[in-house]
């Protein structure tokens, strides 16, 4: 059961992550990554990261990836021209990237042997467990991140307001 | 054995952060571009937890927690960015925004 | 575990089937209830006091032409709606409807899934709930259409944050995010409800929350984005027949999962108003029957020729379910299923009777609105409601 789950949704961030790539049309990318978080979220339950799945869909496909719609909305960008693309590096790198990445497979494999994932196998990723952590050994770099985020906010605000002259 | 083999995950991160940053050398749609940082970033978020769960602890997913509090304030002050570039420039290709002098 | 699957499918096809006839009854109480707030009598010529107005809604939604408008991004358009329903529908997954229930010899909990992030569950799907609109006002080639899915999703993420903020308060005091728990920790008495109990008393949070739900929903006062005369109906502008039904469809779907969600954070959820012993399981009981008695009572000499033989029949109806509460083997499932029912509709009734009778927000009064006022006092009081809990416990 969780090797079918693993495979079903780990085929379906890699048919994801290669349309964000590969579309033409901004506005298919960001779909696309929005089903890789999705199914990226799923993975987390499997690894036992309860409070981290709910977080990513919130906060990465709920409310960051609609400011990227958002944006190609307004912007209305148009699907992208490509020129300049030369055959000779693909048909060079294509293959070379699947053998490195057979390679970091194997060798990954071999560094790991034995340990397996299964669904159940951590059970300490709870929102207790996090909130705990957060509120203790974190506790600085929560306050920092808050500090970021108003950072962020008065930024975002000023570069983005019209000139009121 | 029960369960799928802790270095699948690792390989998928690997992949995942690969066409990342395969998309992000190869686009010249400035939002593309930034759509392959958060691949990226979403990959490294994989990886955390994975190995969160090798050592059966909790820190892993603090830090893809943070990871994904930073990737929200990069999102947001990089997309005004964009609107602001688009405002003066009315491109989106990272081509043609290669002088300082508007 | 295969008596689970089976519990399982039995639980997932009698929510399903109730949950969409709740959605088009929804539809006719509405405009049985705006129609006497105008003081006009409604639909009432389709079936007994119009009740098969929702099957003649239906019928005429699958019969119109369905068309596609020319250079629509096809996949997109056709997918929003399909979206946007799939979200709504996905929400009722963790709602619990009553406590643990024993049903011929199973024990089963009236929920379809009892997740313990329960409520960080809904919060996700109420987010990607917004990519419905955003996408069906961007894939209709219409200026119009993109106009109201931008105002629209960017209200919706907006009123997102007072509502988060409004459930982490009585989070706080119930230390739980698993919704059957929330419920079981309000057991006792109105009193214990999270809307009165607790070192702070979660008034602020309810009425925050409901604000923020209305306009999480594009209901009135905030409905501007789909308005009628300011936007040409908004961003579903270009759909017609079933698309267009999903659409509204996926609409009341959402107000019934902030109705029940505002029911089990704050009244109690299925928790009677006080404790069983003390007769509060005849109430229902009393309330059908007076039903009956008053529905008996106007078919002895009814305003209108047409009720002389629905209203007897009404008041015969019940009375059986009156008598049907009284039968100690269904009391047990019934009583707090009726307690829940009867909370989240009247948090249903408040939705349709505040849209009878307010006026719309402008959208930048809209949004001046949560984010200069609701916001601030969302913060506030969870900031006051944090303190207090701190200096009890």
């Amino acid at each position: 059961m969780d090797v079918i789950l693993f495979l079903i949704f780990a085929i379906i961030a890699v048919v994801g992550a290669i349309n964000v790539v590969v579309q033409s049309h901004p506005i298919s990318s960001a779909i696309s990554l929005v089903g890789v978080m999705g199914s990226l979220a799923v993975l987390y339950l499997l690894l036992g990261a309860e409070f981290l799945a709910a977080a990513q869909v919130i906060v990465y496909a709920g409310a960051i990836m609609v400011l990227f719609v958002f944006v190609i909305m307004l912007l209305n960008a148009g699907a992208e021209v490509r020129k300049g693309q030369s055959s000779i590096a693909l048909f060079l790198g294509g293959p070379l990237l699947v053998a490195l990445l057979i390679l970091l497979a194997w060798f990954v494999q071999q560094l790991f042997p034995g340990v397996m994932v299964y669904f159940g196998g951590f059970r300490g990723g709870s929102a207790q467990d996090v909130g705990r952590a957060l509120f203790t050994t974190y506790l600085l770099p929560f306050e920092v991140t808050s500090i970021l985020i108003l950072i962020a906010i008065l930024g975002a605000i000023v570069l983005a307001r019209k000139e009121m002259d | 054995m029960r369960g799928v083999p802790i270095s699948w995950y690792l390989t998928l991160s690997a992949i995942l952060f690969t066409l990342g940053v395969a998309g992000f050398l190869f686009r010249r749609n400035i939002i593309t571009v930034f759509m392959s940082i958060e691949l990226m970033l979403n990959a490294v978020n994989l990886s955390f937890i994975t190995f969160s769960y090798y050592w059966k602890q909790v820190n892993g997913h603090l830090i893809a927690f943070f990871v994904m509090v930073v990737a929200a304030a990069e999102a947001a002050v990089g997309l005004a960015i964009i609107l602001t570039v688009f405002k003066n420039r009315q491109t989106l290709n990272i081509d043609e925004v290669d002088s300082m002098k508007n | 575990m295969d008596s689970f699957i089976v519990i399982s499918l039995i639980k997932v096809v009698v929510v399903f089937a109730v949950l969409l006839t709740i959605l088009a009854y929804l539809q006719w109480v509405e405009r049985k209830v705006i129609a006497h707030i105008q003081v006009r009598p409604g639909p009432y010529r389709v079936g007994p006091h119009g009740l098969l107005q929702p099957l003649a809604d239906v019928i005429k939604l699958i019969t119109k032409e369905d068309l596609v408008p020319p250079h629509a991004s096809k996949p997109l358009y056709l997918a929003a709606p399909f979206l946007a329903m799939t979200m709504a529908l996905m929400s009722i997954a963790v709602i619990p409807f009553g406590p643990i229930i024993h049903v011929a010899g199973y024990q089963t909990a009236m929920q379809l899934a009892d997740l313990n992030i329960g409520v960080l569950f809904v919060l996700a799907i109420s987010s990607m709930g917004v990519y419905g609109i955003a996408l069906a006002g961007w894939s209709s080639n219409n200026k119009y259409s993109l106009l109201g899915g931008l105002r629209s999703s960017a209200q919706m993420i907006s009123y997102e944050l007072p509502l988060s903020l409004a459930i982490a308060a009585p989070l706080l005091i119930s230390n739980t995010l698993s919704l059957r728990e929330l419920v079981e920790k309000q057991s006792g008495g109105f009193w214990h409800w999270n809307v009165l109990h607790g070192p702070f008393p979660q008034i602020v949070s309810f009425v925050v929350f409901l604000i923020a739900g209305f306009a999480e929903t594009n209901r009135v006062p905030f409905d501007l984005p789909e308005a009628e005369n300011e936007l040409v109906a908004g961003f579903h502008t270009e759909y017609s027949s079933m698309k267009f039904a999903s659409f509204f469809m996926a609409e009341y779907a959402n107000m019934i999962t902030v109705s029940c969600m505002a029911t089990l954070l704050f009244l109690g959820g299925w928790v009677a108003p006080w404790p069983a012993e003390y007769g509060s399981r005849f109430v229902p009981v009393v309330i059908f029957a007076l039903a009956a008695v008053a529905a008996l009572y106007h078919g002895m000499n009814p305003a209108r020729r047409r009720d002389q033989m629905s209203l007897p029949v009404f008041g015969i109806l019940f009375f059986l379910i009156a008598a049907l509460f009284l039968l100690p083997v269904v009391q047990e499932w019934l009583l707090p299923l009726f307690w829940f029912c009867a909370k989240t509709g009247a948090i249903l009734f408040g939705f349709i009777w505040i849209r009878g009778t307010l006026p719309r927000f402008r959208y930048d009064q809209l949004m001046g609105f949560t984010w200069k006022f609701l916001f601030p006092v969302a913060v506030l009081n969870l900031l006051v409601t944090g303190l207090l809990v701190a200096l009890v416990s």
